[in-house]
C-alpha cells in the first residue's frame, strides 16, 4: 500500500493518513486498519433521487466524495473485497448527515482515514507495515492427498485457500485396479486445470515482469506430490505449455502429514521450505508457535494462554525484558467494541513499553494465527515459571488413587 | 451356517503383514500356484524376488515399484469353522489414515512384528505401538502377535520371549486384557507356523497354535443386527457395466436386503440396493459384521464419498457440527486444530474446550477446565468440525495432529 499522505501528530496521535492500495493484499491490511468509530474518505458511487417540483421522481447515479463514520467493515478473503458501512459524516448536496452509505472499497483507489481516538502504538506498527514498500514473499502451494487436493496461495500476511478440488477416487480392489488408476489421471487433470486457471499463467507471462514467477509448492503425505509433479511435466512436454514449462524448475515437493490446509504449517516450517522463504513472517510466526507448544508441553508455568490467564501473568510482571513473548492475534484489534481493543492496546504497550518484552501480532489469515486463535488469541511465553493462573474458586481437586486398570475396562 | 470374521492386519512397515498374507492366501489355496509363479517371474524381473508374496495383497504400479503397501487390500478365506476376510493395512506412518479405514472394519487384529534384530525396536519406536493403541481404542479386543521372520534369528527361543514379554507388558497397559493377546512365533517368507506346524528342529520348544489355528479360536465380538441400518462407505466405484454405481463397507448395525433403500447421509439422497455382493459372490441379503458390495440403482455417484454413512431412511443419522467426547490422549492435548477420523471419513476440525480431565476407570471429574491433557490421561473436550458430518453417540473417532495420533474418542450423548 502507498501511503500517500499522513498528518498524523506523534504525540497524541490525532490526524488522518491517505492510502492508495495496489495490491490484493493491501485490502487486507486496510481491513485491519479500519475500525468502527473511524472516519474515512473516498470516492462512491451513490445513486440520487430527485423530486422535481412537479412530481416526477428522476434518479440518477452521481460520483461523489463522500465521507462516513464506519459502523462495520466486511473482508471477503477469497476475493479481497473490502466494504466499509457507515453513516455519513460530512454532508454534502446530495446525502444527508445520517444517511447509511457502504463504501466498496477498490484497487488504485485512494481513501483517507482518519481516527477519532487518535492512532494507537497497534494503529501504527499496521500502517508501517502495511506500507512497507520490500517486495514480499508469494507463494502457491497445493496440499494434496488421493482424491483431495487444496489449492492455496500464501503471502506476506495471509494464507487463502482458493479452491478444493475433491475427485472419487475408487480404492484399489481384487481384480480392480484400472478404476484406481483412471480415478487418480482424472483427479491430477483436475487439479492441474484448477490450479492453471487460478495461477493464470498466461496473463502471468503477457505481464512485464517475467522475473515474477511464483514458486509452486505441492506437498502430499506418501506418494501424491511426487507422482503429481511428474504428472504435470508430463503434461507439460506433451502440449508444449510454455508458461507451465517455465513454471517447472520453481515447483518445490515436499511432505505433509494430511492433505488438509493447516498441515501447510508444518511443510513451512521443514527445513526444505525454510531455506527458500527464510524471512517470511510466515515462517518466524510458525517457530514462535512452536516454541510456545514446547514450553507447555513441558508443563513448568513458563507458558500461558486465555486472555485472563495471560493478562495476570503480564500484571505479575512475568512478559517482561528477558525472553517474555506476548503473542497476539490481530483479530481481537478488529473488536468491533472499542473498550475492547483498547484493553488489548493497553497489554500490547505494556509489554512492549513497560515490560520490556517481545510482542509479536499474528495474522489471524495465517495457521499460526489459527493455532493461536484456537488458543483464545492470545498466549504468552513468561520469564519465570507462575503455577495456577487459571485457578477459579473450585479447588476441591481430588487426590486421584493410583487408578487400578486391571481386568476392569476403561471407560473409553 | 458357519461364522464370519474380519481382521486387520497391523504393523510397523516393512515387519512383513503383506508377505504374511500372501502366504497365508497361498496356504489356504486362495491363490493359485500358477498365479504365484506369474508374480514371481514378475518380482524377479525388477529385483524384487522376495516381494512376491506381498504382490498378491500390493496390487496398484505405485505399491509394487515402491514396495510398500498404499492402501488396505481386502481378500478372504475359509477354514472348517469360520469365513474370514484379511484386511490388510499399511505400515507406513503417511498412510495410517488409511489403516484407521482398515481396522475400523475389523472384529480382530494380527499385529505382525519382525523378530530380527534391531527391526523390532525400530519398530516399537515407529508404527507397532501406534498400530496397538489405535486398534484398541477403536474397540478391539482380541490380538494375535504374530512374531514373524523367525527364521533370521534361527528360531531363537529367547528372542522370542524377550518380545512377548516386552509387547505383553506394553499391551496390557493399553487396557488389552491377558487372555486376548496371542503370541506366535512364525516366518511368513518360509510359512511354517502359519497354516501348518513348524518343522525346523531348532522350534521344537513351540507347541503352540499355528496363526490360522489362533484366528479360528478367536471369539468375535457381539453384532448389532437388530439395531437400525449403518455402514461406513469405504468405497465407491464403478462395479462394471450393469452396474455403473456401486458401494462397499462394513456394516456397523442391521441388515440390508435386495430392494431395500437406503439414505447416504451427510448427502441426504436416497438409493434402491439392486444387488448385493458379499465375498465376491453374490447374495440377498447382509448383516452387521460382513463387508458388502452393494450395487445401487437411483443414485448419482456424485452424492457417495467414502466417508458417508448409508443408513435406514426411517431411522435416519443425524448430521452434527460440534460433539463432546471422551477422549484417551497418546499425545499433549491442547485446543487447536485436529483431524478426526472415523473408518473412511477424514475431517478437519478444531478441538475447541478442554471440559475436564476424568478419573480412568470411574469417569468422575478429576479437574475442571484443564489447561493441558498429558499424555495418558482421560477428559471430556468439545470438537468442532468444519462441515456436519453423519455421527451419534456411541461412535468412536480417533483424532490426529500434525501426523501424529493425539487422542482417540469416544462419542458421549449431547
Amino acid at each position: 500500500m502507498r501511503l500517500l499522505k499522513s498528518q498524523i501528530d506523534q504525540k497524541h496521535g490525532s490526524g488522518f493518513a491517505t492510502f492508495l492500495p495496489e495490491e490484493p493484499e493491501d485490502m487486507w491490511h486496510a481491513y485491519n486498519l479500519i475500525q468502527p468509530t473511524d472516519l474515512i474518505r473516498a470516492k462512491a458511487l451513490r445513486r440520487v433521487q430527485k423530486t422535481s417540483d412537479s412530481g416526477s421522481v428522476s434518479s440518477e447515479r452521481v460520483k461523489i466524495d463522500l465521507t462516513i463514520a464506519v459502523t462495520s467493515t466486511d473482508f471477503d478473503i477469497g476475493s479481497g473485497q473490502l466494504h466499509v458501512a457507515g453513516r455519513v459524516a460530512v454532508e454534502n448536496e446530495y446525502v444527508k448527515l445520517g444517511g447509511h452509505h457502504t463504501l466498496d472499497l477498490e484497487l488504485n483507489r485512494r481513501f483517507t482515514l482518519e481516527k477519532v481516538d487518535g492512532w494507537d502504538s497497534v494503529a501504527l506498527e499496521m500502517l508501517k507495515e502495511a506500507c512497507d514498500t520490500q517486495r514480499k514473499a508469494e507463494l502457491w502451494a497445493v496440499v494434496m492427498g488421493e482424491g483431495i487436493a487444496n489449492i492455496c496461495l500464501i503471502t506476506e500476511h495471509q494464507t487463502i485457500l482458493r479452491q478444493r478440488v475433491e475427485v472419487a477416487v475408487p480404492r484399489k480392489r481384487r481384480g480392480g485396479i484400472d478404476g484406481h488408476d483412471k480415478g487418480m489421471e482424472k483427479f491430477f487433470w483436475t487439479t492441474l486445470s484448477t490450479l492453471l486457471r487460478q495461477m493464470d499463467l498466461s496473463s502471468a507471462a503477457a505481464s512485464t515482469q517475467p522475473e515474477k514467477t511464483v514458486p509452486l509448492l505441492i506437498a502430499s503425505p506418501g506418494f501424491v506430490a511426487t507422482s503429481f509433479l511428474a504428472y504435470i511435466k508430463a503434461e507439460a512436454t506433451r502440449t508444449t505449455n510454455k508458461p507451465l514449462l517455465a513454471l517447472l524448475p520453481t515447483i518445490l515437493v515436499a511432505h505433509s502429514s494430511s492433505p488438509h490446509v493447516h498441515s501447510l504449517a508444518e511443510v513451512l516450517a521443514s527445513s526444505v521450505i525454510t531455506t527458500k522463504l527464510s524471512d517470511t513472517k510466515y515462517a518466524r510466526e510458525t517457530a514462535l508457535m512452536d516454541k510456545f507448544n514446547t514450553y507447555i508441553r513441558l508443563d513448568d508455568g513458563r507458558a500461558w494462554y486465555g486472555p485472563r490467564e495471560v493478562e495476570r501473568a503480564v500484571e505479575k510482571g512475568a512478559v517482561g525484558r528477558g525472553g517474555g513473548v506476548l503473542l497476539i492475534s490481530n483479530a481481537l484489534f478488529r473488536a468491533n467494541d472499542v473498550v475492547e481493543r483498547k484493553r488489548w492496546v493497553g497489554l500490547v504497550d505494556r509489554v512492549r513499553d513497560v515490560e520490556g518484552g517481545e510482542v509479536r501480532v499474528l495474522s489471524s489469515l495465517h495457521e499460526s494465527g489459527q493455532r493461536l486463535e484456537a488458543l483464545g488469541n492470545v498466549a504468552a511465553i513468561l520469564t519465570f515459571p507462575l503455577e495456577d493462573l487459571d485457578e477459579e474458586d473450585d479447588e476441591e481437586e481430588e487426590v486421584a488413587e493410583a487408578p487400578v486398570v486391571e481386568e476392569e475396562d476403561m471407560i473409553i | 451356517m458357519k461364522r464370519m470374521a474380519n481382521f486387520v492386519v497391523i504393523g510397523h512397515v516393512d515387519h512383513g503383514k503383506s508377505t504374511l498374507m500372501g502366504r497365508l492366501l497361498c496356504d489356504m489355496k486362495v491363490v493359485d500356484q500358477r498365479s504365484l509363479e506369474k508374480l514371481r517371474k514378475e518380482a524377479g524381473n525388477i529385483g524384487k524376488s522376495s516381494f512376491a508374496l506381498a504382490w498378491v495383497m500390493d496390487q496398484t504400479r505405485e505399491e509394487r515399484s515402491r514396495g510398500v503397501t498404499v492402501d488396505v487390500a481386502t481378500n478372504h478365506f475359509e477354514t472348517e469353522r469360520t469365513r474370514f476376510t484379511i484386511l490388510d493395512a499399511p505400515g507406513h506412518r503417511d498412510f495410517i489414515p488409511n489403516m484407521i479405514a482398515g481396522a475400523s472394519q475389523a472384529d480382530f487384529a494380527v499385529l505382525v512384528i519382525d523378530a530380527s534384530t534391531n527391526s523390532f525396536e525400530s519398530g516399537l519406536k515407529g508404527q507397532t505401538k501406534e498400530h496397538a493403541l489405535l486398534v484398541r481404542s477403536m474397540g478391539v479386543q482380541r490380538i494375535v502377535v504374530a512374531v514373524n521372520k523367525m527364521d533370521t534369528v534361527s528360531w531363537s527361543e529367547e528372542r522370542f520371549k524377550d518380545i512377548s514379554l516386552q509387547m505383553s507388558t506394553f499391551l496390557t497397559t493399553t487396557s488389552f486384557q491377558a487372555k486376548n493377546i496371542t503370541f506366535i512365533p512364525l516366518a511368513g517368507l518360509t510359512g511354517e507356523n502359519v497354516t501348518k506346524k513348524v518343522t525346523d528342529p531348532k522350534a521344537k520348544w513351540y507347541t503352540g497354535q499355528t496363526l490360522v489355528e489362533a484366528l479360528d479360536t478367536s471369539e468375535i465380538a457381539k453384532r448389532d443386527v437388530k439395531k437400525p441400518l449403518r455402514l461406513t462407505i469405504n468405497d465407491v466405484f464403478r462395479g462394471g457395466i450393469t452396474n455403473p454405481v456401486s458401494i462397499s463397507g462394513r456394516i456397523q448395525a442391521g441388515s440390508v436386503q435386495i430392494g431395500d433403500i437406503i439414505l447416504a447421509m451427510p448427502s441426504n439422497e436416497t438409493a434402491a440396493i439392486k444387488a448385493i455382493e458379499v465375498e465376491n459372490e453374490p447374495v440377498d441379503w447382509a448383516v452387521a459384521g460382513q463387508i458388502p458390495t452393494l450395487h445401487l440403482a437411483d443414485i448419482d455417484p456424485v452424492h457417495l464419498r467414502s466417508g458417508d454413512v448409508a443408513c435406514d431412511p426411517k431411522n435416519p443419522i443425524k448430521l452434527i457440527k460440534t460433539f463432546t467426547s471422551k477422549i484417551l490422549a497418546f499425545e499433549h492435548v491442547l485446543p487447536m486444530s485436529v483431524e478426526v477420523f472415523r473408518g473412511r471419513l477424514q475431517a478437519e476440525g478444531k478441538l475447541k474446550k478442554l471440559v475436564a480431565t476424568l478419573n480412568k476407570t470411574s469417569g468422575e471429574i478429576m479437574k475442571n477446565k484443564p489447561r493441558i491433557v498429558k499424555p495418558g490421561e482421560v477428559a471430556r473436550v468439545v470438537v468442532e468440525l468444519d462441515r456436519e458430518l453423519p455421527l451419534e453417540p456411541g461412535t468412536r473417532v480417533v483424532l490426529r495432529e500434525g501426523g501424529n495420533t493425539i487422542a482417540a474418542g469416544l462419542l458421549e450423548a449431547n
